[in-house]
């Protein structure tokens, strides 16, 4: 049944955000750390075992590939939530920090990934994948 | 006509997913005929929903974008944590824990130096303009390196409500910069495998940015990002009043 994969999801979802706050609290930090994180590997091994034990049947699948699909349209109402006003409205402080950490952090990105071995990209999309 | 606008109010998410349909054809629409496909339809249409952010935030001067219209209030179930979380972590499904493995190293490498980058440029910056004491340094250097660092960080070090508002505003506008501007310089820094995106989840950081700037460039990189990115705000807010507040003690010698 799907609801299976969705409930699968869902509870990785948060047994990951749990761990994320008690890391939190643990470090002294009124935030959650890497919860979303947890989730995912949580996820990924959850349902590599039930894939062995025959366990995750297509319509299972689905469950959780459903909300994968979703991810863009979601980012994008996300976008509309932002507070753009307030994001442009904080004068010349405001605009030079976060234009420079932007700049400066995109322009480790090759650096930093360069450490161990360079990685071949991924094959091009499809335009029905993307 | 009134009836009609209370029973979308009420059905608000189901009006959302509407709204947000008509904006992802009219995106996909844009790129191929526009751009001949050039700029993926999902980065046009993050593009949209930003603009649609600053109309609704003008028209409604609150600080949740569209969502403070009260006829689309459901935007903001449909793209708050919540289910953007949920989103988020489903993209896992299917992914190589082999190729996280590989690129640990290098992903802790990242978060380490985006966000001391991040604080060196906002602290600089903010010296610059006259902020010289380490309060409002470590307050605005955390807002470079997201908004929810930033105002952590100030009311821990009991920085001025202004300084606050400077370093929030510059996280947000990292946020925006970074969803807007990572398919244009995505083949520039190498932007297209699983390595080089857990980096760069790690070096920005903010994760509504990472999201959406992924979201814009390949989706299947999103995992990749996430999971590092995750880890940011939470490391931020623990660098920020400790490590970095006595760092720049030191340097301006209180």
């Amino acid at each position: 049944m799907i609801i299976y994969g969705v409930a699968a999801l869902a509870a990785c979802h948060l047994v990951g955000v749990i761990l994320g706050d008690l890391l939190g609290d643990l470090l002294g930090v009124q935030s959650n750390v890497g919860g979303v994180g947890f989730a995912m590997l949580l996820l990924v091994v959850v349902t590599d075992r039930m894939r062995r034990a025959g366990r995750l049947p297509a319509l299972t699948e689905q469950g959780v590939l459903f909300w994968s699909a979703m991810y863009i349209p979601i980012v994008v109402a996300m976008a509309a939530n932002q507070n753009v006003v307030a994001a442009l409205a904080g004068g010349p402080v405001a605009i030079v920090a976060g234009v420079g950490a932007t700049a400066v952090c995109l322009a480790m990105v090759p650096v930093v990934a360069r450490v161990g071995g360079r990685e071949a990209p991924l094959p091009p999309l499809m335009p029905q994948e993307a | 006509m009134e009836d009609i606008i209370g029973l979308i109010e009420k059905n608000g998410l189901v009006f959302a997913f509407v709204v947000v349909g008509v904006i992802m054809w009219l995106s996909y629409q844009l790129s191929d005929r526009l751009s001949a496909g050039r700029l993926h339809g999902s980065a046009v249409a993050i593009i949209i929903g930003l603009l649609l952010a600053w109309i609704g935030g003008r028209v409604t001067g609150g600080s949740s974008g569209l969502s403070d219209v009260p006829l689309f209030a459901g935007i903001g179930i449909m793209g708050g944590s919540m289910l953007r979380d949920l989103a988020i972590v489903s993209t896992a499904y299917g992914v190589d824990i082999r190729e996280i493995r590989k690129a640990g190293t290098a992903g802790v490498l990242s978060l380490v130096l985006g966000i001391a980058l991040s604080f060196v440029v906002g602290a600089v910056v903010a010296a610059s303009f006259g902020y010289t004491d380490a309060v409002s340094m470590a307050t605005i250097g955390g807002g470079a390196a997201t908004y929810i660092v930033g105002p952590v960080t100030g009311t821990a070090l009991g920085a001025s409500s202004d300084v606050i508002a400077l370093s929030v505003a510059a996280g947000l506008l990292k946020a925006v910069l970074v969803m807007i501007g990572t398919p244009f310089v995505a083949p520039l820094i190498g932007l297209n495998n699983p390595k080089s995106a857990m980096a760069y989840g790690g070096l920005m950081g903010t994760t509504s940015g990472v999201a959406g700037g992924l979201a814009a460039t390949d989706k299947r990189l999103v995992p990749y990002g996430a999971m590092t990115a995750t880890f940011y705000t939470g490391l931020g807010c623990l660098m920020g009043p400790s490590v970095f507040y006595l760092f720049l003690l030191q340097i301006t010698g209180g």
